[in-house]
C-alpha cells in the first residue's frame, strides 16, 4: 500500500476544484498538461488585484513599491527552489515554450553559424524543437536527434559521435509522454566536454523532482508556472549569469532598456532586459506562493510519493491486458504518467468514454508528433499524476477502462 | 459523455458501409486530423450530376469512421448541387450526436464532409470557401 510522506487527503482538501460538490467528482488525471491550484496560490492571485495591483519598478509610490517588492520575492522563491546562485539568473517569461524561444533567438542568433549542430532528442515537446528550428533556418545550423529504445529510453551508445559539432544539447528532463527522466547530469558533462551549452526542458521535472541547476551543472532551465500548481501566464527562463549577461535582448520595449534615442538604445542588465513590457505581476506573486506550497511539502517528499504513484498506475494499468503503455519500466528514471494504447479502440474514444465516467486524461499526440512516429501510433491516451492524486484516481482510470472494454469489445 | 456511443453508432463503426475504394473514380479525396491521425478518403462516381456510386476508407476514432459510413448511405442518388447545400447541420442531424460543445470531437465528425466537399468542388473545378467547411 502507498504511504505518502504527506496527508494526500489534506493536500486535496486545500484544492477547491476537487471539493466541488458533484455527483460526479472528478478524477484529475492531466496535471502533465497543467495542473490544479491551491486555495494559497488563487488568493495570492487575488489579493494581488485586491490589495497590491501597481506597475513595477516604475511608481515612487507605496503601492508600486509594494507590488514590486512581491514580484522580486517570488523571483527569489523560484532562484531557491532551483538553487540558482542569484535570483538575477532567474527571468520571468509566459512560459516554457517562450523560455526556449528566448534561449533560441537571443543566444543562437548571436552565437550559431552554418553548419553547427543542435542536438535535440526524439522525444521532445515540439516547445523543443520549433524554436531551434526557426532559428536554424536563419543560421543555417543543423538539427540532430538522439534516438530512443523500445522502452523509450535515450540511447546513448553513440553520443560521442552525436555530439560531434554540437554547440547546443537541448533536451527534456522527463518526457512529457514517456515519464522517461533523462540522465540530465551525464550528458551535460559530455555535452561540456565538447564545449556545447545544454539547456534543459523542465517543464515536466521542475513540479515533480528536486531540481538543483547547480548539481546539475546545466546551462538554461525552462519551465512553466500552470504546470506545478501556479498560474497560466507565466514561466520560468533560468540561465547561468554569465551567458545572461553576454546575451543581446530577445523583444524590445519598455523596462528592458537603460536610454533610449529614435535612433538606438542601450539595454538593461538582466534580468530586466529580458522582460520587456509590463510584466505577469499576479501571475509571478502567484507563483511565488506555488513555489512556497511546493517547498513547504517538499520536493523530495512529492517526488517519493509520485514515485509509488507511478508503480501504482502501472501495476493496475497492467491488469488490463488490452491495454499497451509506453516508456521505461516502474523505476528512478520514470514519472508518474503513462501514455497508452487500447487494441483496437481509437485513443478520443477511449477519453470520451473515460470522461463520461468523471475521469480527465488527455488523448491526442500530446505534442510530440516526432515521439509518435518512432512509437508508430498516431496518438495515445496519457494518464499523469501529481501531489494531490489518489490511489483512487487511478482505480477509477482503471474501472473506465473496463466500460470503453464493454463497449467495443 | 457515454451517449456519444449510442448503439448506432458502435454499430457503424464495426460493420461500416460502404466501406473500400472505388477504381476508377471521378473523385477522390483524402482527408486527415493531424491532432489524432484519423483518416477518411472518399471516392465517387458521378453520372448525370449524381452520385452513383460511393466508397470510403481509413481509420480513426469510432465518431469519424461512424459519421462517414452515415454518409455515404445519404450520398448515393444525391445531385452534385445537393451536395453543395449539405453542411454542417444536415450531418450532425444525420448522426445525432450534441457535439455543439466539444470542439475536437466536432472535427473527427465532420472528416469526411470535408473529403466531400473538397473532392467534388475540385470535380467541379470550382473553390471552396473555409466558411463551408466550418
Amino acid at each position: 500500500m502507498i504511504k505518502a510522506p504527506f496527508d494526500v487527503a489534506t493536500i486535496r482538501s486545500q484544492f477547491p476544484i476537487l471539493q466541488l460538490p458533484s455527483e460526479l467528482p472528478v478524477a484529475f488525471l492531466d496535471s502533465a498538461s497543467s495542473s490544479q491550484k491551491p486555495e494559497a496560490v488563487i488568493s495570492a492571485l487575488a489579493d494581488y488585484y485586491r490589495t497590491t495591483n501597481a506597475n513595477v519598478h516604475r511608481g515612487v509610490y507605496q503601492l508600486s513599491e509594494q507590488a514590486t517588492f512581491e514580484f522580486e520575492r517570488a523571483r527569489g522563491l523560484v532562484a531557491l527552489l532551483i538553487n540558482a546562485t542569484h535570483h538575477r539568473e532567474v527571468i520571468f517569461t509566459r512560459n516554457t515554450t517562450e523560455a526556449i524561444n528566448l534561449v533560441a533567438q537571443a543566444w543562437g542568433g548571436s552565437n550559431l553559424r552554418a553548419g553547427d549542430v543542435i542536438l535535440l532528442t526524439q522525444m521532445e515537446h515540439h516547445s523543443n524543437i520549433v524554436p531551434w528550428q526557426l532559428i536554424a533556418q536563419r543560421t543555417g545550423a543543423v538539427l540532430r536527434a538522439i534516438p530512443i529504445d523500445s522502452q523509450g529510453r535515450l540511447v546513448l551508445d553513440d553520443i560521442d559521435t552525436l555530439l560531434q559539432g554540437v554547440k547546443m544539447l537541448a533536451i527534456t528532463h522527463q518526457s512529457n509522454v514517456l515519464g522517461t527522466i533523462n540522465p540530465i547530469a551525464e550528458l551535460t558533462r559530455k555535452a561540456h566536454a565538447v564545449g556545447a551549452l545544454i539547456l534543459v526542458d523542465g517543464a515536466q521535472s521542475v513540479p515533480h523532482m528536486p531540481v538543483d541547476v547547480q548539481a546539475l551543472d546545466i546551462d538554461f532551465l525552462a519551465f512553466s508556472g500552470h504546470k506545478m500548481v501556479g498560474p497560466t501566464g507565466v514561466g520560468v527562463l533560468w540561465g547561468r549569469k554569465a551567458l545572461l549577461d553576454a546575451m543581446p535582448p530577445f523583444l524590445g520595449g519598455g523596462s528592458m532598456i537603460k536610454t533610449v534615442t529614435i535612433e538606438s538604445s542601450t539595454y538593461a542588465d538582466v534580468p530586466a532586459r529580458f522582460e520587456a513590457g509590463t510584466p505577469m505581476i499576479g501571475e509571478a506573486i502567484a507563483l511565488g506562493a506555488a513555489v512556497t506550497y511546493l517547498m513547504d511539502i517538499g520536493m523530495a517528499n512529492i517526488a517519493a510519493y509520485e514515485h509509488q504513484l507511478s508503480a501504482y498506475l502501472i501495476e493496475r494499468l497492467d491488469e488490463v491486458p488490452e491495454v499497451t503503455w509506453y516508456g521505461p519500466p516502474v523505476g528512478a528514471d520514470r514519472g508518474a504518467m503513462a501514455a497508452f494504447s487500447m487494441t483496437g479502440v481509437h485513443p478520443h474514444d477511449i477519453a470520451q468514454i473515460l470522461d463520461g465516467e468523471g475521469v480527465a486524461v488527455r488523448a491526442g499526440h500530446h505534442c510530440t508528433q516526432p515521439l509518435h512516429v518512432a512509437l508508430d501510433v498516431p496518438s495515445s491516451v496519457r494518464a499523469s499524476c501529481y501531489l494531490y492524486t489518489n490511489t483512487h484516481d487511478i482505480d477509477r482510470l482503471v474501472h473506465g477502462l473496463s466500460k470503453v472494454k464493454q463497449l467495443f469489445g | 459523455m457515454s451517449d456519444m456511443y449510442r448503439d448506432l453508432i458502435l454499430e457503424h463503426h464495426r460493420y461500416p458501409h460502404n466501406f473500400g475504394t472505388l477504381d476508377p473514380h471521378d473523385v477522390s479525396q483524402e482527408e486527415h486530423n493531424p491532432l489524432c491521425g484519423d483518416r477518411i478518403r472518399l471516392d465517387l462516381r458521378i453520372v448525370d450530376n449524381k452520385i452513383a456510386e460511393v466508397a470510403f476508407s481509413g481509420k480513426g476514432c469510432a465518431v469519424s469512421q461512424a459519421a462517414a459510413s452515415m454518409l455515404t448511405d445519404e450520398l448515393i442518388g444525391m445531385d452534385l448541387d445537393q451536395v453543395r447545400q449539405y453542411g454542417k447541420a444536415e450531418l450532425l442531424d444525420l448522426i445525432g450526436l450534441p457535439l455543439d460543445k466539444n470542439p475536437v470531437r466536432l472535427k473527427c465528425a465532420l472528416l469526411s464532409l470535408k473529403a466531400l466537399k473538397v473532392g467534388v468542388y475540385r470535380y467541379l473545378g470550382q473553390n471552396i470557401t473555409t466558411d463551408e467547411l466550418d
